[in-house]
């Protein structure tokens, strides 16, 4: 049977999300001194990028702005195998800082695990807050987002998936079921 | 593509897309290197034996970090203090080896196929060549080619010259294959004794009559170490011939292409096979080359591992 698609939130959605949490981040931390962002790659480092953007819109200046790559903190070698590794890209130190942590959808939380692994690995942060497109539950760790763009309650064989266009702006959010 | 190799024994047996792999996994960890704190937790609880049945500094030294920052536990035996010395086989020695259940074996010995030899027999733990006698130097090949992309910006259509022993340089052999599969243009030149005939058959290979033909509008200049230690001294009349003929010097060198880099796998021997100007020249990447190699053999570790993962789950 092919596979159903449902477009869960559309570009305008998305936008709206995007910019929504970028208003929460500010507010949450007086402004956007000693901020940064970091986008988990692949597609929250494009999340981050858009967030910065916003940010430096609203308070004319946007923040320093890093990728990192988890694969190399992953729990699963074994059943994955060796999974290309993408370049992290800090070029900032993190101590002191509070640090927005971007991906595009939060499930089970091990990319988050992973990601914090790699980011205490570069400094002591005064915080890391979690930002996320989507958050589809099913977490096996106890981690949470600070700021939403959407709740999807979904099943486990359902499959969400952030939607780019080519020039890397946000199109719109799939529900992808099996 | 996943990578699908559980051992590396040598270039002749990685495709283009294994290797161009290998080169992005390498840039990849390369910024590990350059943190404050310079270690990630990728192999953590794996076991990785450095079994050097030769001399070497550089090559064992890099394994060892390499191994060390992905958090793999690593340990040196060296053929001279094993049990290699009481008369023990090679077989033996590594099937001991294996028992103890490490992940991955690098080995380096004096005799070519040696690492092909363990593959066949061990039956979970991964080979990595780290030198077989005139064989094959598949890390020294990639950390090469991972310094000329760092530098040229490509492989492909480079000119690379490699001058020396080519017949007993497994660091040579390990490049004609690499960068034949990565479309660059090879150039040998050497003394006669020391140009092994056929060579060119082993890819895209041009064999010069002499230095300068071989280094004229290159972009990459390797000069090949003098192996004073091994059979050098009768294939020579004298090293100051050598040097005369096939020394890297001042001079020589503007026949190279101005921007063109010079590499040199080390141990250096200053005066005959370059010159100490050349040497400590602007043109030099030979510690780049240094630096790449922990990085490309985190690569190789990283790769190999999920292979062998893989295949005991």
């Amino acid at each position: 049977m092919a596979k159903r698609e449902t477009i869960i939130l559309d570009q305008a959605g998305v936008n709206r999300a995007i910019t929504r949490i970028a208003h929460e981040i500010l507010e949450r931390n007086k402004g956007s001194a000693n901020l940064v962002l970091i986008g988990i790659r692949s597609k929250g480092d494009t999340l981050a990028g858009h967030l910065n953007v916003l940010i430096g819109e609203i308070e004319g200046e946007q923040v320093p702005l890093g990728a990192v790559d988890i694969t190399m903190y992953r729990d699963d070698l074994a059943e994955r195998g060796s999974l290309p590794i993408g370049k992290t890209d800090i070029p900032f130190p993190l101590d002191g800082k509070h640090v927005i942590l971007v991906d595009d959808v939060l499930y089970t939380g091990r990319t988050i695990r992973s990601a914090m692994d790699a980011l205490m690995d570069f400094g002591r942060p005064s915080s890391i807050q979690l930002a996320v497109l989507i958050d589809r539950g099913h977490r096996e760790l106890p981690i949470r987002a600070d700021f939403v763009g959407r709740n999807v309650p979904t099943s486990r064989e359902e499959q969400v998936e952030v939607v780019f266009t080519d020039d890397h702006n946000p199109l719109e959010v799939r529900l992808i079921k099996p | 593509m996943a990578f699908q190799h559980k051992h590396i024994l040598g270039i002749e047996s990685l495709s283009r897309e294994d290797i161009e792999l290998i080169l992005n996994t390498g840039d990849a960890f390369k910024e590990i290197n350059g943190r404050d704190i310079k270690k990630v937790p990728t192999l953590r609880g794996k076991t990785i034996i450095n079994a050097f049945f030769e001399a070497s500094t550089r090559t064992r030294l890099s394994f060892e970090i390499a191994g060390k920052r992905l958090s793999a536990d690593t340990v040196n035996i060296s053929g001279s203090t094993s049990s290699v010395v009481k008369g023990e086989t090679l077989e033996d020695t590594a099937k001991n080896i294996e028992a103890m259940a490490p992940d991955i074996i690098v080995i380096r010995h004096g005799h070519s196929g040696a690492p092909h030899y363990l593959a066949e027999r061990l039956e979970t733990c991964s080979v990595v060549n780290a030198g077989d006698g005139a064989h094959e130097h598949p890390s020294q090949a990639l950390l090469d080619l991972m310094t000329m992309r760092e530098h040229k910006g490509r492989i492909e259509g480079l000119e690379v010259a490699i001058v020396g022993d080519i017949t007993h340089s497994r660091v040579a052999r390990s490049n004609i294959y690499a960068l034949s599969k990565m479309g660059a243009r090879v150039r040998l030149a050497g003394p006669g004794t020391m140009l092994p005939p056929g060579i060119e058959r082993l890819g895209n290979v041009e064999v010069c009559a002499n230095l300068l033909d071989a280094i004229k509008d290159a972009d990459v200049v390797m000069m090949l170490r003098i192996q004073l230690e091994r059979q050098s001294q009768t294939l020579l009349p004298s090293l100051r011939e050598y040097a005369r003929f096939y020394g890297l010097n001042t001079e020589n060198i503007k026949l190279a292409k101005e921007d063109a880099i010079v590499m040199h796998p080390g141990p250096m021997n200053r005066g005959v096979e370059i010159s100490t100007y050349v040497a400590d020249g602007i043109q030099n990447v030979i510690l780049d080359q240094v630096a790449n190699g922990v990085a490309v053999r985190m690569a190789l570790l990283y790769l190999v591992s999920g292979v062998e993962s893989m295949q005991t789950q």
